[in-house]
């Protein structure tokens, strides 16, 4: 006799071998709530509920197929991943589509691709692995390359210019550093030299650069233009009030009164409807998320995948800590997707490929050992 | 040599380090905490006011643009209100039966209902949207009639731009047209959108485009009610926009009319300077066109013939025609040589009426040649052998690097266009040019004979009528040198303050003042003695001034002759003067194409400007154009 139920025991265990459940049902709960949210966005217009959750799919699809790779397998596409990310900004440099006074897009002819997201999983695979094959004779001279490899993207970023992503592919460089060790010293002396350094680059900036900062102190000098966003998320989110209004009855959201409220300013959408309560389920949920991933980190056993789930981890943070500050209105509005809220594929697909990653560091942390 | 890492310490300061991390988060997170709890707990009454008022939407109110006027205050531009037809879509219901109904009663193009699908896409529910615009008193007057049957539908008064002179200083206006995306682009990089809501029309050329966020002013905006449909119910506050700032121009308007009538239907250029400031008195260029054809959407069959004329009425031929100077060149020429002690006033030369170099000989225009000419009269009567024979001595580089102080060869940086590159640079001749200029090794050596008919403003040179008529006016100037500019101040309508745009020198050449005096006697000697004196005779001011003749095409030995030349390929006639010559107030270069010679086409519209401009002297019995009454004149 064939034992079927053993059959599919077997085949269902190898199936999940590699998925980390606490990561997994966190990642779930955060995507419920997305989800719900897209569908409350889009209620009155384009209903992207559905692809959304196709999005999702896709997504997790790529996960699981990340998670099966031992962190041996992710160190060898560190340099392919990263160089290739560096050609196709290159390429953006060169001749790529501009979108707004802004050349972030390369176009392939049927589809058009943003090569900067790339870098974002690609800049700590390359740090994590440079301070790998360095680990045993680490000196001064290694975090000044390390400092480079960071330096070159960053600074192509910010050229198409994209501050905001080139922000976030440099923290994620910078986290890496940071992990392996950079003195504290250093790190002071990093703090002290851009504080002084921040009066110069005032007086260097553009007034259009200089207005978007003092629209931040004060939106209502911009009613027309940026400050409205501003203006009108947090009156969203302040008329949400401790329970907010009720699950598709935000009147700022289907009023048309938020912009981008699928995308960016999704957060606001959320706040309106579930008030306080629903940030503070909402804000538990990702420190429970991070807190995972440092569990992960804390228990890597080579440097390569310590530094990496640290990156990653540390990186959902900075992705959710500047939408939810962004949109209510305390930091200046750059274009940063709320992590598994927002409404988009190729973002939802990068987060994933970092909880892959995370997941593949845990699962194959016990082979490691034996 | 690397130190030995210890594994269990690295793995200690690692997870230090992350700790550290995790009270990072968490104090981040708190002070998220703290923001939503400012915003949903403390400030919720406030916020919950302001989202239940939250049915308002900003409609921009779109600013005056500025007015511009000439040195008297003669208006070029200005808005006049006409009525528009409006449709606000949200409250028309059945857009397109809307239409048809309203086409029974008001004339409607189908033009008209192209450009209203177009700006319904671009537009806001609520914004009311032009189906017609300029109606007229009696369209008014019936719609008004039938008002009733039209919910949504209404006459609104709009402000449009009008250039009540026509045709008269079109170049140097320019006009305003439909913005594009190719505009939208340039108020985007220029981070203008916002206050760039609700208009949309934006200058394209001329001065129109340079002054563009000068003359458009802050867009105002009215706080309107709206329901949750998106309809307006009632405004609730206005601020009112600002209107543009008014451009006062250097220009005479009346100077400039006189002008493009002396032209007549000739094609060509003049451009006059006040050589003191840089001020551009006039500044022509015909054939010309008339803008008000562009304000509200020109219709192809209007723009196909101004674009397919062959006289290229759009083209600017005063910052965008290169011509060669042709013999306008030689005072500059000689200039260059007392200033670099090639030659000196009195130092002559005996001219056969041609000048051989290697296998070469270089013609002068009179047979025989003009005997002993000296430095005044190879001006005065226009030598080209002692002009061929000091661009020798002088070599090309020497000659280059001279005109190009006086700005030849190089944008003037006019207060024209969107930036500076509208205007054409023209050709400066140089080693350097021909080796940038061309590809292949060969063609790009500069040999020594290239050099020979440079010295008389022929081969390779190629300036435009801005850049003669600057360096006329340095010139006149003694070497002080200005930009060309056209405005002359700019009135802030918001405080009412005069802004003048300051001449600026841009450089002194510091010539040797003597040097300077013998270029002014021998250009006076010109219209007393010379090639000028047909054009200027009885003049009751003492005028400087040099003819020129620009061949078109290489005559190969054969003798020129206007009459069996095909127009287009006929030479251009030049002229460059400034008046009075001891105390200038006007320096200019006119260019007639295909003119013929330059005493006889160009001299005589130069005369005109002159006598308005000093004497306020009207042409009336203006000299003829009769080319066999000037055989004297021919010597160029």
């Amino acid at each position: 006799m064939i034992d079927i139920a053993g059959t599919l025991r077997r085949s269902w265990q190898q199936l999940i071998a590699h998925i980390d459940f606490p990561l997994f049902f966190i990642t779930l709960a955060i995507m419920g709530v997305g989800l719900a949210t897209v569908n409350s966005a889009t209620w009155d217009s384009s209903h992207r509920m559905l692809s959304q959750a196709g999005n999702m799919g896709i997504a997790m699809v790529v996960m699981w197929f990340v998670s099966r790779l031992p962190p041996q397998k992710l160190m060898n596409f560190a340099i392919p991943l990263y160089v290739f990310a560096i050609i196709l900004l290159v390429a953006v440099f060169l001749f790529g589509i501009k979108v707004n006074g802004a050349k972030r897009w390369l176009s392939l002819g049927f589809t058009r691709i943003q090569p900067s997201e790339i870098m974002k999983i690609a800049m700590p695979l390359m740090l994590a692995w440079y301070f790998q094959k360095y680990e045993a004779t680490l000196k001064l001279k290694h975090y000044l390359i390390a400092a480079l490899l960071l330096f070159i993207p960053f600074a192509l970023i910010a050229k198409q210019p994209d501050l905001g992503t080139a922000l976030l592919v440099g923290s994620a460089g910078f986290y890496v550093i940071f992990f392996a060790g950079l003195p504290w010293k250093v790190i002071a002396g990093l703090l002290v030299a851009a504080g002084s350094a921040a009066p110069i680059l005032w007086g260097m900036m553009h007034d259009y650069q200089q207005k978007r900062i003092l629209t931040l102190i004060d939106p209502t000098t911009d009613p027309l233009g940026s400050g409205y966003h501003i203006i009108q998320s947090t009156i969203a989110i302040g008329s949400g009030g401790t329970f907010g209004k009720g699950y598709l009855n935000g009147t700022q959201t289907h009023l048309e009164f938020i912009p981008e409220k699928h995308t960016d300013f999704i957060f606001a959408v959320y706040s309106e409807e579930w008030g306080l309560l629903g940030n503070v389920v909402l804000v538990f949920l990702y420190t429970l998320l991070i807190g995972r991933g440092m569990m992960i980190a804390s228990g890597a056993p080579t440097l390569f995948s310590r530094l990496l789930a640290g990156a990653i981890t540390l990186g959902f943070f900075t992705y959710a800590f500047i939408n939810m500050g962004m949109v209510s209105g305390i930091l200046p509005v750059v274009g940063v997707p709320l992590p598994f809220m927002s409404y988009g594929g190729t973002a939802m697909v990068i987060l994933f490929l970092g909880i892959g990653m995370l997941m593949s560091i845990q699962t194959h942390r016990m082979l490691v050992k034996k | 040599m690397g130190h030995f890492t210890n594994p269990e310490a690295d793995l200690d300061r690692f997870r230090f380090r992350l700790g550290f991390a995790a009270i990072f988060v968490l104090l981040a997170f708190g002070v998220l905490l703290g923001r939503f709890v400012w915003l949903q707990v403390i400030q919720h009454d406030f916020y919950q006011t302001r989202a239940e008022d939250n049915r308002i939407a900003l409609i921009p109110i779109v600013p005056n643009r500025g007015v511009i006027t000439d040195r008297n205050g003669v208006v070029l531009a200005h808005n006049y209100s006409a009525f528009t037809l409006e449709i606000t879509p949200s409250q028309a219901g059945q857009l397109d039966a809307t239409i048809d109904a309203l086409a029974e009663v008001i004339d409607i193009q189908p033009k008209d209902r192209k450009r209203f699908k177009r700006l319904l896409d671009e537009a806001k529910n609520f914004e009311s949207i032009p189906i017609r615009t300029r109606l007229s008193d009696a369209e008014v007057a019936k719609f008004a009639a039938h008002r009733y049957r039209f919910p949504g539908v209404e006459v609104k008064a709009r402000l449009f731009r009008q250039y009540p002179l026509g045709s008269i200083a079109s170049h140097a206006i320019g006009y305003i047209g439909r913005i594009t995306e190719r505009d939208l682009k340039w108020i985007e990089e220029s981070e203008k959108q916002a206050n760039y809501k609700g208009t949309d029309h934006v200058g394209k050329t001329g001065l129109e485009q340079h002054y563009e966020f000068e003359l458009h002013g802050e867009t105002g905006y009215e706080e309107v009610e709206i329901d949750a449909g998106g309809r307006a119910l009632r405004s609730l506050k206005r601020i009112p926009p600002v209107s543009g700032n008014n451009l006062a121009l250097t220009l005479d308007a009346k100077l400039q009319q006189i002008t493009e009538q002396a032209f007549g239907d000739r094609k060509g250029s003049l451009v006059a300077i006040d050589p003191k400031t840089g001020g551009i008195l006039a500044l022509v260029s015909t054939p010309t066109y008339d803008p008000n054809l562009f304000v509200d959407g020109i219709t192809p069959d209007n723009w196909k013939e101004l674009n397919e004329h062959p006289d290229k009425p759009m083209v600017n031929r005063a910052i965008n025609g290169a011509y060669p100077p042709g013999s306008t060149f030689k005072p500059f020429m000689a200039l260059a040589a007392l200033e670099m002690g090639k030659r000196t006033p009195n130092q002559a030369i005996s001219d056969p009426g041609y000048y051989n170099f290697g296998n070469h000989q270089f013609r002068d225009d009179k047979k025989g040649g003009h005997g002993m000419v000296d430095m005044y009269k190879s001006v005065v009567h226009s030598c080209d052998t002692y002009y061929y024979m000091l661009a020798n001595d002088m070599g090309i580089d020497n000659i280059s690097k001279f005109m190009g102080s006086l700005g030849l060869g190089q944008r003037t940086g006019v207060d024209l266009g969107k930036d500076d590159s509208g205007e054409s640079k023209g050709v400066l001749p140089s080693q350097e040019w021909k080796k940038q200029r061309f590809k292949k090794p060969e063609q790009q050596k500069w040999y020594a004979g290239e050099t020979i008919s440079i010295g008389i403003g022929q081969g390779y040179n190629a300036y435009t009528p801005i850049q003669l008529a600057q360096a006329t006016a340095t010139l006149a100037n003694n070497g002080v040198m200005f930009r060309p500019h056209l405005v002359q101040h700019l009135v802030d309508t918001k405080t009412g303050e005069k802004r003048p745009v300051e001449p600026k020198p841009i450089r002194d050449l510091q010539w040797k003042r003597s040097n300077v005096d013998v270029i002014h006697r021998a250009m006076v000697g010109v219209n007393k003695e010379g090639t000028g004196t047909r054009a200027f005779a009885g003049a009751p001011y003492e005028a400087a001034g040099k003819t020129g003749t620009a061949q078109v095409f290489s005559l190969k030995g054969a003798q020129y002759k206007e009459h069996s030349t095909k127009k287009e390929l006929r030479d251009h006639a030049l002229f460059i003067a400034y008046a009075p010559a001891d105390n200038p107030k006007i320096a200019l270069a006119v260019l007639v194409e295909n003119g013929g010679f330059g005493a006889v086409s160009a001299a005589p519209i130069a005369r005109m400007v002159l006598d308005y401009y000093l004497l306020g002297k009207l042409p009336g019995g203006a000299a003829k154009d009769d080319p066999a009454a000037v055989e004297e004149d021919h010597e160029e």
